[in-house]
């Protein structure tokens, strides 16, 4: 007599069984390994390291609680000035960005013909990578050669050192990334602008509302939501600036002769490859994950707020 | 690391191209004879402008790498490519302190291995996600929400780049490609996907059957899955193809990616050779202005779909 835990089960049932219950942990098993090695232990062993005395070929470390921080706050001015420099150009970029990608939006939302050939032109400086835009936009902003300044002297004007201002040179590096970047914006507004309903548009009309009207109190509030979205993912990748303006700065890391141009990001990879301490810039790190939550959760305020009084 | 580059978190794409509701509602419109949204005038002017100023900076770069270095400056700009290019993309492709055919290697292996490691882990976990019941799947898939928004790369990069010290990786590929064959993004696209795309009854009759959960997976799962495979593909290998501060942090300008190498060339003192820069730069943008030409349709879908979910 065979013994049998659950009678009636055939063999092949019971590994049914062991498949529906176990299998949907191998499916996910990868991803979580994978995470778990590459990017929660980093990230949880960045606070550890940021706590210490630690450098690049130094077996010691020692425990030094809070001072990798106040070091990078208090002693370290090219820290402050990054904080300073990635805020600047992160709203200088954003806000004409998120505006215009708005407004082609609504351009393309319109009844065109050919419409994935229009979008497809307005998406296609996605292609180039932050190198390449760098290289090129260098070259437009340069000093001596540069086109804008000859357009400058051409039309009178005297040509501008676009990277030793510090208002210039941000300026120079939003360009490039409102160039890459707006495009992209404008096809998740027109996604969703294709969602609001027509007859909110014919209402509209009826009562004798403008386009313009049409555009702010229809279209925009109708679009928060997704406003919200971009701004998030915007200040994400605003807060961690780096290829841009490195390529500015023909590839260097400092940001310009008085850094005027320095991210945090750079101050980070600086303090990380040229001075190979591992404490300062693991706090560095964290200090800007700090910065990016602020401002993240201030922007998210302000969208609200500014949506709401419509 | 499992979000891939800066600046770029990509928004949920879920599925393939819908084009035909769009389109349909539009000739309604046109019926109805409704003018609400014919373009304007000044609308026409203004998008002709942004395409010209989207095109004209990708344009200039051909022109240039058509052309000898001493036509890159002065103003009005050179707007009329030349006969150089053919000359141009040998000399680039063959200085030996360039490394580009070796960058396009490297990132060619990097990129291919990424995208294949990401889009077959996201069909996996999507399908677990979208269709099978186990404990903690919740928790979980907040965990993927959480590591999409967290900027990882940044703030796990001093630990990473110690251990790739520790491991004596620096240098070599596999540093590179280790930290970036998952990504958040790709399972929470696939299991918005798989919700959609497959019903429920097919794999409940799929059981009943005796399939296995892996047989569902690639005789149903996959099969289905394969418009949003392409898509999650396209994105992944784009995104992957320029990438920067990872590689430029572990390799050096000796086995560098394409990006690295474009880097390198165009800081050297060696190369103040501006025509050969953008040469460079053109070579390296060629791999995904190809996908773009050949995908652009199902790319552009993508982004639009993904958002409005």
């Amino acid at each position: 007599m065979t013994t049998r835990t659950a009678p009636g089960l055939s063999w092949r049932q019971r590994l049914t069984r062991a498949d529906v219950k176990a299998t949907p942990y191998a499916l996910v098993a990868p991803y979580f390994i994978l995470f778990a090695v590459f990017g929660l232990f980093p990230m949880v062993y960045t606070l550890y390291a940021s706590m210490h005395a630690w450098k690049l070929g130094n077996p010691t470390r020692e425990f030094v609680g809070l001072d990798n921080y106040t070091f990078l706050l208090t002693q370290y001015d090219r820290f402050n000035w990054s904080v300073l420099n990635t805020l600047g150009m992160f709203v200088m970029a954003t806000i004409p960005q998120l505006v215009c990608a708005l407004m082609v939006a609504n351009a393309l939302n319109k009844r065109l013909r050919r419409p994935m050939m229009w979008r497809m032109l307005v998406l296609a400086p996605i292609v180039t990578s932050v190198v390449a835009v760098g290289v090129i936009f260098a070259r437009i902003w340069g000093e001596q050669y540069g086109m804008v300044n000859g357009f400058l002297e051409f039309i009178g004007l005297e040509g501008v050192n676009w990277q030793v201002g510090r208002l210039s040179s941000w300026f120079a590096i939003s360009s490039m990334v409102d160039w890459r970047w707006m495009g992209y914006n404008a096809l998740i507004y027109l996604a969703a602008m294709q969602t609001i309903p027509r007859n909110l548009y014919e209402a509209a009309t009826v009562d004798g509302a403008t386009a313009r009207q049409q555009f702010w109190k229809i279209t925009v509030p109708q679009l928060k939501p997704v406003i919200i979205f971009t701004v998030f993912v915007s200040s994400v990748g605003g807060m961690t600036l780096f290829v841009e303006p490195m390529m500015f700065g023909s590839g260097r890391l400092d940001g310009g002769a008085n850094g005027q141009f320095q991210t945090t990001a750079m101050v980070l990879v600086d303090i990380l490859r040229s001075h190979g301490n591992y404490g300062i810039s693991a706090a560095a790190g964290w200090l800007l994950f700090l910065v990016i939550a602020v401002v993240a959760i201030i922007n998210f305020l302000v969208v609200n707020r500014i949506q709401g009084n419509k | 690391m499992s979000t891939a580059t800066a600046p770029s978190p990509l928004p949920p794409v879920p599925e393939a191209p819908e084009e035909q509701p769009a389109r349909k509602r539009r000739k309604r419109e046109v019926e109805s004879g409704e003018g609400l949204f014919a373009p304007s005038m000044l609308t026409r002017l203004g998008l002709i402008g942004v395409a010209l100023l989207s095109i004209f900076p990708l344009y200039w770069m051909i022109v240039i790498a058509s052309r000898i270095s001493s036509d890159a400056s002065g103003f009005p700009p050179a707007l009329i490519p030349g006969g150089n290019l053919g000359q141009n993309i040998q000399d680039a492709l063959t200085n030996p302190e360039a490394n580009l055919l070796l960058g396009l290697r490297n990132s060619l292996i990097i990129t291919g291995t990424v995208t294949f490691s990401v889009v077959l882990i996201s069909t996996l976990g999507g399908f677990a996600f979208a269709k099978l019941r186990f404990r903690g799947s919740k928790i979980l898939m907040a965990t993927v929400l959480f590591s999409m928004m967290v900027p990882l790369q940044q703030l796990g990069i001093v630990p990473l780049y110690m251990v790739m010290v520790e491991l004596e990786w620096l240098d070599t590929l596999q540093a590179v490609i280790l930290p970036f064959l998952v990504n958040g993004f790709g399972i929470f696209m696939m299991r918005q996907y798989v919700e959609q795309a497959v019903p429920d009854e097919i794999i409940e009759a799929a059981r009943i059957d005796g399939a296995s959960t892996i047989g569902i997976w690639w005789r149903i799962v996959l099969p289905a899955l394969r418009p949003a495979m392409v898509v999650l593909g396209l994105l992944t290998f784009m995104l992957n193809w320029n990438e920067f501060l990872w590689p430029f942090m572990v390799l050096s300008n000796e086995n560098p990616t394409i990006q690295i190498a474009i880097r390198q060339i165009s800081t050297a003192t060696w190369s103040a050779d501006l025509s050969m820069i953008f040469t460079g730069t053109l070579i390296s943008i060629i791999p995904i202005a190809i996908l773009f030409v050949v995908f652009g349709r199902q790319i552009v879908s993508g982004i639009m779909e993904g958002s409005t979910k």
